[in-house]
């Protein structure tokens, strides 16, 4: 058979593609519909929900203590930060105030949760646009910050260590100094990483340009954190409602010009910096005392004091059955967690147990804009845009 | 005190059924068939400039008349201040989106409608968000169970995913330490 060419009619359709949910760089289970022009991407649709645990219907049916564990495995690589936030928004419902040594030693952690979370940042990004050995060289400082969860908490990563009415236990003998230790070399490091990457060409060619935002979509998007920063705009929640001790540190806020992949990027090398400089501001300030609240309504006694007093003893199975009974209230608490604003609504009504917990997730928010970011760009380029998202599903799918 | 004043004047403006303050954080309730204009009034008007919306929820007050409240926490980054907008709503009411007026309104708003089965009007793509594909009920609602109604499986015999009422080797406990007799 012969084709006549005037019988031969072009129709182009875009082509489908599905990206994931078991793809490495889409950091997790991301399945993402893509429609192709191409290699130019027409139509973004994220599916979510594939890591959905129930966490905040879990939370209604625990006690606020039993609530907390819940946090650190929300966004599983800045763990510390949810934790805060929550002890937080439950400090704020039962009037507790902290003693000044707890909240030094969780700006403290905050901060190096921050380094731990910008770290994996960096170098995943770097390791899905190509750039293999920033990764490993992020993730051997990683293992040492966690080696400082693992001294105060016993746990590398889900470390349940900032409670309601403080922290869980006071920091071991040394530890300050080790800390030290780190934020003395850390530096060198961060040089290094910035060596493979900041000025190189590739890195840039892949990176400046792709998915701008400015200043005005970020805010209608509902952007926070490095993502709302690196398109201009100085928001920082430490700086602006600042919440335990950060409004007695001086530090800055960096922030982008161009909305750009490569500013956040700059941004996130830049805030592991200022973080060491509030670490360093942290060991030098840190008070002496207590480092819970003297509730014991709030806070379970000592080992020591269960051995002598009855007291005690009542308070502490009381304390781990019951829990926290809370008058009805309720609060909205966000706090400037590395990925962004993460937010807690928590609803009590007077028992034991959260009426409500709703988990606003930075991750949450960034993600549903992946349309407009990618929407234009290379194929190649959605892997970098969800690189400089800082997606992880833990806090996306709850 | 600046709240009282800012809220006479929200009052003037906006048809508010009633404004409070929780522990600082400033509240306003509407009903729902105000809903576009009350937001875009608060976007838009240089006196609110609310212009960041940080998250929708949806709570389950199980038993009322009108069960549901949506949340809508907003923010200015203008005057660095919160406000949280609500609306009560039951399961035969809906509400009109929000999305042309903030655009990250539309995962918010699915999420609130595949958790607890709230209608939003017009919303451009109201499809279920985390629950699985082809999911039935609405999961936060209180009067759903913690386990729900089903369990998957790998079965081996068939080499493929199979769902099945679910089962318990336990009854579900649950301790109510407020009221131990």
């Amino acid at each position: 058979m012969v084709i006549k060419k005037d019988q031969l009619v072009k129709q182009i359709k875009n082509f489908t593609i599905n990206f994931g949910p078991q793809h490495p760089a889409a950091h997790g289970v991301l399945r993402l519909v893509l429609e192709l022009n191409g290699e130019i991407v027409e139509r973004a649709d994220p599916h979510i929900g594939l890591l959905h645990r129930g966490t905040e219907k879990l939370i209604e049916y625990k006690t606020y203590l039993q609530a907390l564990p819940y946090f650190d495995r929300l966004d599983y690589v800045s763990m510390m930060a949810q934790e805060q936030t929550y002890s937080l928004a439950v400090e704020k419902l039962a009037n507790i105030n902290v003693p000044l040594r707890a909240q030094y030693i969780r700006v403290l952690f905050c901060e190096i949760t921050r380094i731990l979370n910008h770290l994996l940042a960096v170098g995943c990004h770097a390791m899905d646009v190509g750039a293999m050995t920033p990764f490993m060289w992020a993730f051997e400082e990683r293992e040492k910050l966690m080696e400082f969860y693992e001294r105060v908490s016993g746990a590398r990563m889900h470390a349940a260590y900032i409670r309601p009415g403080g922290v869980s236990q006071d920091l071991p003998l040394g530890l300050l100094d080790d800390i030290f230790q780190f934020i003395e070399q850390f530096p060198l490091r961060l040089e290094e990483i910035e060596e493979l990457l900041t000025a190189n060409r590739i890195w840039k060619e892949r990176l400046v340009d792709i998915g701008v935002v400015t200043a005005n979509e970020a805010i209608s998007w509902g952007f926070s954190g490095v993502m709302l920063r690196g398109s201009g705009l100085p928001w920082d929640l430490r700086k602006m409602q600042p919440y335990d001790v950060y409004d007695f540190v001086s530090f800055d806020i960096p922030v982008g010009t161009n909305g750009d992949c490569f500013d956040r990027y700059l941004l996130r090398v830049e805030e592991m910096r200022q973080s060491l400089k509030i670490i360093q501001q942290c060991i030098n300030n840190l008070p002496e005392g207590p480092v819970k609240a003297f509730d014991k309504k709030i806070t379970p006694p000592s080992r020591i004091e269960l051995k002598h007093s009855m007291e005690a003893l009542i308070h502490h199975f009381k304390f781990f059955t019951e829990g926290i009974v809370i008058d009805p209230s309720e609060t909205y608490t966000a706090t400037e967690a590395p990925k962004g604003e993460f937010g807690i609504y928590l609803l009590s009504d007077g028992t034991d147990r959260p009426f409500r917990c709703k988990i606003k997730a930075p991750g949450f928010g960034h993600l549903q804009a992946l349309n407009k970011m990618t929407m234009g760009h290379m194929i190649a380029d959605v892997v970098t845009i969800i690189g400089t998202q800082d997606i992880v599903f833990g806090e996306v799918d709850r | 005190m600046l709240f009282d004043k800012y809220l006479k004047n929200l009052q003037n403006l906006l048809p508010l059924i009633s404004g409070q303050k929780i522990k600082n954080e400033w509240i306003i309730n509407i009903l729902s068939q105000h809903v576009p204009f009350v937001f875009k009034f608060l976007q838009k008007h240089i006196n609110t400039r609310f212009s960041l919306l940080s998250s929708i929820s949806g709570v389950d007050f199980v038993g009322k008349d009108y069960r549901f409240s949506v949340v809508y926490d907003l923010l200015s980054t203008l005057y660095v201040q919160r406000l949280r907008v609500k609306i009560f709503v039951n399961e035969l009411t809906s509400i009109p989106s929000i999305t042309p007026i903030f655009i990250n309104a539309n995962w918010w708003e699915r999420e609130v409608w595949d958790l607890y089965g709230i209608f939003f009007e017009k919303h451009p793509d109201l499809r279920r968000i985390l629950s699985d594909y082809g999911f039935e009920g609405y999961p936060m609602r209180k009067d759903f169970p913690l386990y729900g109604y089903i369990e998957l499986r790998y079965d081996e015999n068939h080499k493929r995913i199979v769902s099945e009422p679910v089962e318990f080797s336990q009854e579900f406990r649950f301790f109510d330490f407020e009221t131990p007799w």
